[in-house]
């Protein structure tokens, strides 16, 4: 079990390490972030729909959309040189590389997440009034099961010649069940409402984390094998 | 290195009439291959014979459709641990162009979890004398500095058996050269060598034996000669493939 998260860290450490060089994935994702907001805020009829009632949704169609990009990079990295058959030849479990990238995409879309965060405030101007932490918790518990599946599919689309287009073909179905419940949430907090009430939907995106993280575990190494 | 008789010994890696497809179409049709220590077997074909696939199936990065592959007597993929005993050295360098060469190889040296990753990996830089680049991203270094990392990459965790396909691809001479002097000195310390490529005359030095393979067979298979030269066995070659 050491020699499992040993691995892992050391593969997330150098994705990081990569990102931090090119910058490619981060830049994208942020910048994407900033432009969708900055067209919803631009683009709405303010007489017809508050900022208030498109908030929630923008908020989180962002973010997810953004953290596809970042997610898609994860492995067109080590398409590069082969780079992943040299991962692949290691003694190191399949577990210990998904682990890896699991971590590493985890920390990119967070990032993305601490950057759209701030623009969403400042362009939407909503006030979170106490909401903040919940609205917190139900980011991240959405990002961990989200992330896992995004993680899945990214390795099996960068053997695709369309891996730009097939990762988000195949994880927008498995997003809508946590950007619902996450929107969900947020919109009740935005308006007020007690934290009590967005329980019930924190629990469910606990157990799609459950789930997913448990099924990517399981069938990432089944799905490395040619 | 060149041909003489060398002490019978157990295979490193024993390859067992080993057939792979892809669809309707066959890749490998029972190859059978054993490489003991001191043994380079050169493997040649031509474009699409099936020479990477091979070497893919001895890897252990792709699956037999059948036939089986032993390492060091048991079964390939049995474990992650196996593959510490694999080392394969591609035309690919299994690199990231955005670390250093030195990050690169301390990377694979905290992958195989060798003791001090990182002196491991100056050591194997500076006795490949890439010290002085060693801390230059690898997008800056020429093809050949590329390739030399690649060995320290591959040869890091002191595999037995080395998988090696069209290393002198690309290299000027002297690169080529000094691939061909570390490949025979990891020979003599005790490894086994598979090694495709098509630049035989390069190669011949090292090669103890010799496969030409053809439409995913091998047609011919057989120890080389100890005064064989490269342009005999190309002559071969070449009227194997007239057929």
């Amino acid at each position: 079990m050491a020699d499992l998260f040993r691995a892992a860290l050391a593969i997330a450490i150098k994705d990081i390490r990569v990102e931090g060089r090119s910058r490619t994935a981060l830049i994208s994702a942020v910048t994407f972030a900033a432009l969708v907001l900055v067209i919803f805020n631009f683009a709405r009829d303010p007489g017809a729909l508050p900022k208030s009632a498109l908030a929630p949704s923008v908020l989180w169609i962002t973010f997810t959309f953004a953290a596809v990009i970042a997610l898609n990079r994860s492995f067109a990295l080590e398409k590069e040189n082969a780079a992943l058959d040299g991962l692949l030849l290691a003694p190191v479990s399949r577990s210990a590389v998904f682990l890896g990238k699991y971590l590493a995409n985890l920390a990119f879309v967070f990032v993305v997440l601490a950057v759209t965060l701030p623009l969403f405030v400042l362009f939407f101007d909503v006030g979170f009034e106490g909401g903040l932490p919940g609205i917190l918790a139900a980011a991240v518990l959405a990002t961990l099961g989200f992330v896992a599946v995004g993680t899945v599919f990214a390795a099996i689309t960068v053997r695709t010649r369309f891996a730009d287009l097939m990762l988000p073909l195949l994880l927008f179905p498995f997003l809508m069940p946590p950007v619902t419940w996450a929107v969900q949430i947020t919109t009740r907090l935005l308006s007020g409402r007690p934290v009590g009430e967005i329980l019930g939907w924190l629990r469910l995106l606990a157990l799609y984390d459950v789930v997913f993280v448990t099924l990517s575990l399981l069938l990432f190494p089944l799905l490395m094998d040619e | 290195m060149t041909g003489a008789p060398h002490p019978i010994a157990s295979p490193l890696l024993e390859a067992r009439a080993l057939e792979r497809r892809f669809g309707s179409r066959w890749a490998l049709r029972g190859v059978s291959l054993s490489v003991s220590p001191l043994q380079c077997h050169l493997v040649v074909g031509p474009n699409g014979a099936g020479k990477t696939t091979l070497l893919r199936l001895l890897a252990g990065l792709a699956r037999p459709s059948a036939g089986s592959v032993q390492l060091l007597g048991a079964p390939l993929s049995a474990d992650a641990a196996s593959r510490r005993s694999v080392g394969l050295l591609s035309h690919q360098s299994h690199l990231y162009d955005d670390l250093t060469a030195f990050e690169n190889v301390e990377f694979a040296a905290r992958l195989y979890g060798l003791p001090e990753p990182a002196k491991a990996a100056r050591v194997r830089l500076e006795t490949l004398g890439l010290a002085e680049v060693a801390d230059q991203p690898l997008r800056r270094l020429s093809r050949g500095m590329v390739q030399r990392v690649a060995v320290a990459r591959a040869f890091l965790h002191d595999p037995k058996v080395l998988l090696v396909d069209e290393p002198f691809t690309g290299l000027d001479p002297e690169s080529a050269r000094r691939v061909s002097i570390l490949l025979d000195a990891e020979m003599m310390g005790g490894c086994g060598v598979v090694l495709v490529s098509h630049d035989v005359h390069e190669a011949w030095s090292v090669v103890t034996h010799v496969h030409v393979l053809v439409g995913g067979a091998l047609v011919s298979s057989r120890k080389r000669g100890p005064v064989e030269t490269a342009e005999a066995f190309l002559q071969e070659y070449r009227s194997l493939l007239r057929g």
